[in-house]
């Protein structure tokens, strides 16, 4: 400890810390534009000189490490002729048109020359102009207004690991951009609109629309991925403005993913749907909520009554609160139906019996972080959670030995020990390898793990992935989306598990949506009611739902036909059923030909409710603005059914009500991903003629909300997620050009497609994604696919 | 001797002729009264009237949608939504000003950094219905084309004091 006085005042603080960050821990208000805690001390706006005593000059706050004794003066006449020197610079490049700009009002430039520049420029000469760029549909420029901070560019190097940003030329002739004429396409680029401290970088969808001190700030939550990012919606007049991190060391330290930050904009979408509609004769008509409510609950009281209950099942989306998912569970079960889902990317069921009680991460963000190896199976993980691969990528930084498992060879932007790209098939004899180089060098044991691997091989690059899983303290071995989504996960979750227990490593599982840890806790899967608890019977669950097809349905926030890894299926069985309920934010032509009602639920800004995230962090908000017109809370809907159906234990008035109830029996559940797996009794290799599909849900098609949001559609991730993937390899023994328009033929199931020629896809496959107009007409993900060029 | 004076006063009546004679003096000065509609007091350039909204002499309208205004208006009687305009520069869609909430006091003038949004001489208007007296930003453009000449003048008039 070391203790120093700054203005006449002792603290304490430890050696190696930087005198700015003693005064922001004490309050002590020092000027700076370069310097943010997250990002490396460049010391290069001068904004933060001070006094030091002894020393010759004033020297920069943010870069001055302390020493004990020091003695500091913020406020002196000489660190005050500094600073206001400083500020006169400046302000001599800088436009002095505030009220044109559109960081006005919350500009740390400005707020700083109140403080400290003049009334009057002294400056007679020209300014410096230079033009703007064109960062793509996120960011906005006006680079004559940059002040050289190089906050944007630290960001790209240290945080988002892409160095899209630079700073070219010296003195007044340096610019920002991006070197050559491109778009910023980093998943996490919103973040500099956030860090740059002048009104350079703003934010494009929000541009011009309203100033900072006209809008209120609102807690709210981000449910696109699994980190479940903590945000401030801000809102003006009833209407969500723009999304701003929340600061959560816990779960999204001070950043956002793109998706979490600009999805807000399809709050106010041209396909919302406003008022309660009911099909009646073939015909679609807008009722209210009582004719709508009845008309609904006759319907599935009769399906119940023709067919069973059992014949009615629920399709719901992870994205939903809590409180939502908890009533709709209620309502199915006391039906009497247990076919209830949120796993719609799921193909595999058959060990859920041993999933663990939610599927999680099993450990804390910040424990991930201080990982010393990580193996991802099956996880494009940085555009299916930005937020976990920037935890990911400070381990990997730190000397983190990462491997990946993948069916592609997705470009990283951290180190990576290894990456096996393989083929859907090998994906259960790869994770063998690694068990079996683990088995021979690992203390630990797996009973039955001996018989299984008997036959099994170990490669070189198995071994080396073993090996670094052995060294180093804290190991996690990380199953993601696509091993969960692969036709044969319960031996890939067997396989995970035993190379975890092997290597001490903790089995950590990414989750899909913002809530999908509430989903498993309240009950939203066929075979566990609420708390995990297991059903006697269980009901069926996503897939068998979709493929047996039911006589009713009730859709929460799921559009099935594109989100479900059966997407042909998920059509057809919605489009047989006599009877289909959809709780819905938003009106397609595909639901208006598969539902006979449709009621308007708001979406998470408008609603009340609880979510937890992968890592078990239960967040509860408030609504941030009303929803528009006839839109009311899904809880407030489900709360209705409950009535309709004469069903106890819907007597709730407020959401926090079933937060209440819920809270105590499940907050003290801890996700047990350790032991819940079984080892299956063979290791099943698939076989297959042809190609192999494999199907990558893409960053901006997760969910209805994201997928409506003009401004993510616009950028290149959403563009490049188009087409048939295949290596020029495989394009040439199918002779197909690149860009050429093609056939994808799928069992009885054809589409047309365009081939698109990218290297990372392995021989004999195919890489296609979900939710596009070119492949939800396909039967399945995975399996067998062939692909001919169209003449 | 008190009682004396008093009857005195009251016999000749000396209050009443006092009262006459201001009344007298009255009749025969200059008038003061206004015949108004048919006569107008003078007002001054600063008179702060009925709302307009300026043009620069080239047809461009002057407000940059900066909300200071709106921000300053004590009465909140301003409503600015704003975008980027097809040439990409920063303005208005909505500039409402509701004269029934407005209490004149000139803030919005005073806050505007390019002169857009004034305050005319014109104080006789009135609204038939209910909303005659929202004003949207066609009338306020409309009444600053109407009075833009003697705008101009009162502006350049107090130029020298700010």
């Amino acid at each position: 400890m070391a203790t120093i006085e700054i203005d006449g005042k002792s603290y304490e603080a430890q050696p190696g810390q930087m005198l700015i960050e003693i005064a922001d821990a004490n309050g002590i208000d020092i000027p700076r534009f370069c310097y943010h805690k997250k990002l490396s001390v460049a010391a290069n706006c001068r904004m933060c000189l001070v006094e030091v005593e002894r020393a010759p000059k004033p020297l920069p706050a943010c870069a001055t490490p302390i020493m004990d004794g020091m003695k500091v003066y913020t406020k002196s006449s000489k660190a005050l002729a500094a600073q206001n020197a400083v500020m006169e610079f400046l302000l001599i490049n800088h436009p002095l048109d505030c009220p044109i700009c559109d960081q006005g009002g919350e500009c740390e430039l400005q707020d700083i020359a109140m403080g400290y520049g003049q009334d009057v420029s002294r400056y007679q000469d020209g300014k410096r102009v230079v033009t703007d760029k064109n960062l793509g549909p996120l960011i906005a420029t006006e680079m004559t207004r940059c002040i050289h901070c190089t906050r944007c560019v630290r960001f790209g190097e240290e945080i988002a690991g892409i160095k899209e940003l630079g700073a070219t030329g010296r003195g007044e002739h340096t610019r920002i951009g991006t070197y050559v004429e491109k778009t910023v396409n980093s998943e996490l680029s919103g973040n500099v609109v956030d860090l740059c401290p002048v009104g350079a970088l703003t934010n494009k969808p929000f541009r011009f629309s309203a100033r900072a001190w006209e809008m209120q700030q609102r807690v709210g939550v981000s449910v696109h991925d699994g980190v479940g990012a903590s945000v401030y919606y801000h809102t003006r007049r009833n209407e969500v403005m723009r999304v701003i991190p929340r600061e959560n060391e816990t779960v999204n330290e001070t950043w956002l993913a793109d998706r979490d930050r600009y999805s807000f904009s399809a709050l106010k979408a041209e396909d919302r749907l406003t008022q309660p509609m009911i099909k009646r004769d073939g015909q679609w008509q807008a009722v209210d909520w009582e004719t709508a409510l009845t008309f609904a609950a006759d319907g599935l009281k009769q399906a119940v009554q023709k067919h069973g209950a059992k014949q009615v099942g629920s399709l719901v989306s992870p994205t939903s609160t809590l409180e939502e998912l908890f009533l709709l569970q209620k309502l199915m079960r006391g039906m009497g139906s247990s076919n209830i889902d949120h796993r719609l990317q799921q193909l595999d069921f058959s060990d859920q019996a041993q999933a663990p009680v939610f599927p999680s991460l099993g450990q804390s963000l910040t424990d991930f972080e201080h990982s010393d190896a990580v193996l991802v199976i099956g996880s494009h993980l940085r555009k299916e959670q930005p937020l976990l691969n920037l935890r990911l990528r400070k381990a990997a930084m730190r000397g983190a030995k990462c491997a990946f498992v993948n069916p592609v060879a997705y470009e990283f932007n951290l180190p990576v020990a290894q990456q096996l790209v393989v083929t859907p098939n090998d994906w259960v004899s790869q994770l063998a390898g690694i068990a079996k180089a683990l088995q021979t060098s690992s203390s630990n044991s797996v009973n039955g793990l001996d018989s299984l691997l008997q036959n099994v091989s170990v490669s070189a690059e198995q071994q080396a992935v073993a090996d670094a899983l052995l060294s180093g303290e804290r190991k996690t071995v990380l199953v993601g989306q696509l091993a969960q989504s692969h036709p044969q996960f319960a031996s890939l979750r067997a396989l995970a598990g035993a190379i975890a227990q092997l290597s001490g490593a903790c089995l950590s599982y990414t989750n899909a949506a913002g809530n999908t840890s509430g989903a498993w806790l309240t009950g939203c899967v066929p075979h566990r009611a609420v708390g995990g608890q297991a059903e006697s019977a269980a009901g069926k669950n996503a897939l068998e739902m979709l493929s047996e097809g039911l006589k009713a349905y009730i859709l929460m926030g799921v559009e099935p036909e594109l989100e479900s890894c059966v997407p042909a299926q998920a059509e057809r069985a919605l489009k047989q059923a006599e009877f289909v309920v959809n709780l819905t934010a938003f009106r397609s032509a595909a639901m208006d030909a598969y539902a006979d009602v449709l009621l308007p639920i708001a979406l998470s800004a408008e609603t009340s409710g609880t979510y937890v995230n992968m890592a078990g962090t239960w967040q509860s908000v408030a609504a941030a603005v009303k929803a528009p017109a006839d839109v009311r809370p899904a809880w407030k809907v489900l709360r209705v059914f409950g009535n309709l159906f004469d069903l106890a234990g819907f007597e709730y008035e407020d959401s926090t009500q079933i937060q209440a109830e819920l809270q105590p029996q499940l907050m003290s559940l801890v996700a047990d991903n350790a032991g819940s797996w079984k080892l299956p009794s063979s290791l099943d290799t698939a076989a297959s003629q042809g190609l192999q599909a494999i199907t990558e849900l893409p960053i901006y098609a997760v969910d209805m909300v994201v997928r409506r949001t003009a401004a993510l559609q616009d950028t290149q991730d959403a563009l490049s997620a188009k087409g048939v993937h295949l290596s020029a390899a495989t394009a040439a023994s199918l002779k197909i050009t690149d860009g050429q328009a093609v056939q994808v033929q799928q069992g009885a199931n054809t589409v047309a497609s365009t081939a698109v020629f990218d290297e990372r896809v392995p021989a004999a496959c195919v890489l296609l994604y979900a939710a596009q107009a070119d492949s939800t007409a396909l039967d399945s993900w995975f399996g067998d696919v062939s692909v001919k060029p169209v003449d | 001797m008190k009682q004396v004076a008093s009857a005195f006063k009251s016999l000749f009546l000396l209050e009443l002729l006092k009262g006459l004679s201001l009344t007298g003096r009255y009749l025969f000065d200059r008038k003061i009264t206004v015949q108004y509609p048919e006569e107008k007091t003078p007002l001054s350039n600063r008179f702060r009237g009925l709302h307009a909204l300026r043009r620069y002499a080239n047809g461009e309208e002057r407000c940059i949608a900066c909300k200071l205004c709106e921000a300053v208006c004590p009465a909140l009687a301003i409503t600015i939504e704003a975008a980027p305009r097809d040439d990409g520069t920063r303005r208005t869609t909505r500039y409402d000003i509701d004269l029934s909430k407005c209490i004149f006091c000139g803030f919005c003038e005073e806050s505007c950094p390019v002169d857009s949004i004034v305050e005319t001489r014109l104080f006789e208007y009135h609204g038939d219905k209910r909303g005659d007296l929202l004003m949207s930003k066609e009338k306020l453009l409309a009444v600053g084309d109407k009075f833009e000449s003697q705008l101009a003048a009162d502006r350049a008039q107090d130029a020298c004091y700010r």
